[in-house]
């Protein structure tokens, strides 16, 4: 869009406000503006955050790509990746270390699969 | 590991345990002592922090007793060598010269790698930011602070598609300080906003975490729009967002901080376009910090010119306020920066800061009335415009779609050439999912929706509980990887420049042990593109490989050409085959006075030929100086200009012991010239056995004065002390000689 420099005309509901007021105005936009993608944050995840999760739960980066590419292939990811291993450990009494070893190895998927899933399909 | 001053830092065993490394501490620090005033040297400072335990003051230091204050703003270096290893050598030359924060740049491409990458690859203006490569470097400043007695920074990017990975790898690794702008890899790196924004929220909550400083990207419109000074008010929105969206993850407003740079560079007015906006972006950013780059948009390959840009930037960070004082090397216009450059702009932000220490005790803005009042509150009014018609057309995203963002004209005005994105499109589009009602992740500092309370309700608020604490609590459950490229690696690369560490050979350097790159600077007196193809056969008939001309100036169009060259010398030096004359030996301040004591000494001092630069002369000699009357040596200053006669006459007429002649007239080596007519005169006249002649000046080199038959010559640096040793050494060595010969 081109558009010539109308600000004269635009800056009419602001040109008696005070310096102060418009700062508020300013800070009370910017608001605004980023509560949405705040909320889209806050509901959302990604293969990112999901491998972000497990190196913090002790997996390596390498661990992590492959147990979240599992996760995805199975339409699994909105569980949480770090949740899939923390629930497989638990059911099958393993540390989180061995289960999630076990899901990079392609392993035990279709546990997970059922323990999510069982009673939806 | 501890460091001596004297010696170079090990590589070696930078690397050796790292997998068993600690980092020794976390979160971003800013400099002590600041806001007080404080007694360095004969001078009071107003602005300055803490001094270092041992530093490389600025060359001048020599005439202030080698005080180097240090300014109240973190100063950063941005090292991109592609190197890790050999980036740690520049970063303690750095510290050494008053940098607090090093920037790490990732290797061109890492942005758009969904993941982490491991070991320790080459990298191409930037190391790929690794894990190891991070440790190695956390490590060798862990030591290099200690050495210079301030705490420092390490920095890198939190952008890209594997944002919150990295985030995590930094704050398990101690890592001070990072950018994430999810704005940044929206505009400018073509990743996809819905990914990006949702992965910025996770990274940005573990750098909350961690205490780590987070830089934003707004800068970078500055960098990439055509008229860089029409973006300010969009500017001002970019920093809004990205500081709101990161206070609304749980950042403190403190740990928040606006890159931001002087729009223009002259030859605009440039401090009539920068001034208001850098007022009235603080204004509006008063609760947060402020992260001043300098402006790179203008830079040509002239070292020069992009220096005194620099310098303007600088006033204008001191006239206003920069928490983070960023330099830009002045080479970035030419080369991935060299380790020289990085030193120069580190010093030129130091040089400049403490120059105008105290300026604003002295000169004030205009504020309230006349230009920069008005600039300001429209600056202001347009950005809050800007915010507006964002919300009208439907929030960010569409405003992104349409866009609205790096136009070119000054908003309200539109040009149509902004940088516009599809919701749907760019990198990592589609890979975004929605939290289903059980989603869980059982971690420290994670942001979003996350339902714990389905496993343990005491857990609610220390998801990682359930695990039995993460890699924050506890750093033991870090997988370690080390290297995964048996080629692409660190140990390959020491081993081709082992020489250069393990045996006495060296090369020139500029980027890389062993590279072997010189610069040289010429003038020919031709125009400019036969001077720079000249230039390059000159290059090659010097010996140089990979010769190339990396800055050309025009002196007139027909009359010359300055030209700046590059290239690679195919030789090394080895160190322990030179002849180095042994370093001026100098005698205690007590021993040479109780020696002039014991036996007065007399001697005649001028400058010789045509010259009236005294002041060297006077240095060696004035006692207010340090100079050689304070040992009690009689001296006869016979002035400026005096011709070689007048001096020979009057040394014989005062008996005197010594005849001390300065020169700093170098053209057609009238000054050595003049040494040996000095000698001459002085056989004639028969005293030249029992009188020292000893010649000075800035040019003067001791081998070449000692040829022209005078006893010694003293450069650049020289002091009274070193030329009262000499006299006293000589005289003794003269009165043996004559006893001998007696």
């Amino acid at each position: 869009m081109k558009r010539p420099d109308d600000f004269e005309t635009r800056r009419q509901h602001l040109k008696d406000l005070t310096e102060e007021e418009l700062e508020r105005r300013f800070w009370e936009l910017a608001e605004k503006i980023v509560d949405p993608l705040i909320e889209l944050a806050y509901k959302h995840t990604s293969p990112s955050i999901e491998r972000s999760v497990l190196l913090r739960m002790g997996f390596s980066s390498i661990e992590a790509k492959a147990i979240v590419e599992g996760a995805v292939d199975r339409g699994l990811l909105g569980k949480g990746a770090g949740h899939l291993v923390y629930r497989l450990a638990k059911e099958k009494g393993m540390d989180i270390r061995e289960a999630g070893l076990k899901l990079v190895e392609g392993e035990m998927w279709d546990e997970v699969v059922n323990i999510f899933r069982g009673g939806e399909h | 590991m501890q460091l001596k001053p004297n010696e170079k830092l090990d590589i070696e065993n930078i690397l050796k345990d790292l997998d068993k490394y600690r980092p020794k501490r976390r979160g971003w620090t800013w400099r002590k002592g600041t806001g007080q005033r404080r007694k360095i040297g004969e001078f009071e400072y107003y602005d300055t922090s803490e001094s270092l335990k041992q530093s490389q003051p600025l060359p001048a230091a020599k005439s202030f007793d080698e005080i180097d204050p240090q300014p109240d703003s973190i100063i950063t270096t941005e090292i991109a060598s592609g190197r890790f290893e050999d980036d740690i050598r520049r970063m303690r030359m750095a510290a050494w010269h008053g940098a607090d924060h090093i920037m790490v740049i990732r290797t061109a491409g890492q942005s758009h790698f969904d993941g982490l990458i491991e070991g320790t690859p080459q990298g191409i203006g930037g190391i790929p930011v690794t894990r190891k490569q991070v440790r190695a470097q956390k490590k060798a400043l862990d030591i290099i602070e200690e050495e210079v007695g301030r705490p420092i920074n390490y920095h890198s990017y939190v952008s890209g598609v594997a944002g919150p990975e990295i985030a995590v790898m930094f704050a398990e690794e101690g890592v001070n300080g990072a950018h994430q702008d999810p704005q940044y890899n929206v505009l400018y790196r073509n990743i996809n906003m819905i990914r990006s924004f949702v992965d910025a929220a996770v990274a940005k909550r573990v750098m909350a975490w961690a205490d780590m400083a987070q830089i934003d990207g707004a800068h970078n419109a500055n960098a990439t729009a055509i008229k860089a000074w029409k973006v300010m008010p969009e500017l001002m929105v970019q920093h809004a967002i990205n500081s709101m969206f990161s206070v609304k993850v749980g950042m403190k407003k403190e740990n928040i901080c606006l890159s931001t740079v002087p729009p223009t560079a002259p030859p605009a007015p440039c401090m009539r376009l920068d001034l208001p906006y850098a007022v009235a972006l603080r204004e509006l950013f008063r609760d947060y910090k402020m992260r001043a780059q300098m402006n790179t948009k203008y830079m040509e390959s002239s070292t020069r010119e992009a220096t005194v840009t620099h310098v303007l930037n600088l006033l204008i960070s001191k006239l206003t306020r920069a928490d983070i004082q960023s330099t830009i090397t002045p080479d970035e216009g030419r080369n991935v920066p060299w380790h020289i450059y990085n030193i120069e702009a580190c010093d030129t932000a130091k040089q400049a800061l403490i120059g105008m220490d105290g300026l604003k005790e002295m000169v004030q803005i205009r504020r309230h009335e006349g230009e920069l009042a008005r600039k300001v509150r429209e600056l202001k009014e347009r950005a809050i415009l800007f915010m507006e018609e964002i919300l009208e057309v439907g929030g960010y995203f569409k405003a992104v779609e349409l866009g609205f963002f790096v136009d070119s004209g000054y908003y309200p005005e539109r040009n149509g050439d902004g940088i516009a994105r599809k919701i749907d499109g760019g990198i990592g589009a589609g890979t975004v999912v929605e939290r289903e009602e059980d989603y869980m992740a059982p971690v420290t500092a994670h942001f979003g929706y996350n339902n714990i309370a389905q496993y343990d309700e005491s857990a609610v608020d220390n998801p990682s509980k359930l695990i039995g604490g993460c890699t924050f609590e506890d750093p033991d459950k870090i997988v370690f990887i080390d290297e995964l490229d048996e080629n692409d690696n660190v140990y390959k690369r020491l081993e081709e420049t082992r020489e250069f560490r393990e045996t006495s050979k060296i090369k020139p350097e500029m980027e890389w042990q062993g590279d072997g790159i010189i610069q040289i600077t010429l003038f020919l007196p031709t125009e400019e593109r036969i001077a720079e193809v000249a230039a390059i056969e000159i290059g090659k008939r010097m010996g140089l490989e990979d010769v190339e001309v990396i800055h050309k100036e025009i002196m007139q169009l027909a009359e010359g050409t300055r030209i700046e060259l590059k290239g690679r010398v195919p030789f090394t030096i080895d160190t322990s085959e030179l002849v180095i004359p042994p370093k001026p030996e100098v005698m205690s301040d007590e021993e040479i006075r109780a020696e002039i004591e014991a036996n007065p000494m007399r001697i005649v001092a001028a400058t010789v030929g045509q010259d009236e630069h005294s002041v060297g002369l006077r240095e060696i000699i004035d006692i207010k100086h340090g100079g050689i009357e304070k040992y009690g040596i009689e001296c006869h200053y016979l002035g400026t200009s005096v011709p070689v006669e007048k001096l020979v006459d009057a040394a014989i007429e005062l008996d005197a012991d010594a005849i001390l002649a300065s020169t700093i007239i170098s053209h057609d080596d009238v000054h050595y010239k003049n040494m040996k007519k000095l000698h001459e005169l002085c056989v004639e006249k028969g005293i030249r056995d029992r009188i020292i002649i000893a010649c000075g000046g800035t040019q003067v080199s001791n081998e070449l004065a000692v040829q022209q038959g005078v006893d010694a010559g003293f450069g650049r640096g020289t002091k009274g002390v070193h030329v009262a040793t000499f006299l006293v050494k000589k005289r003794r060595e003269l009165k043996e000689k004559l006893r001998n010969e007696d």
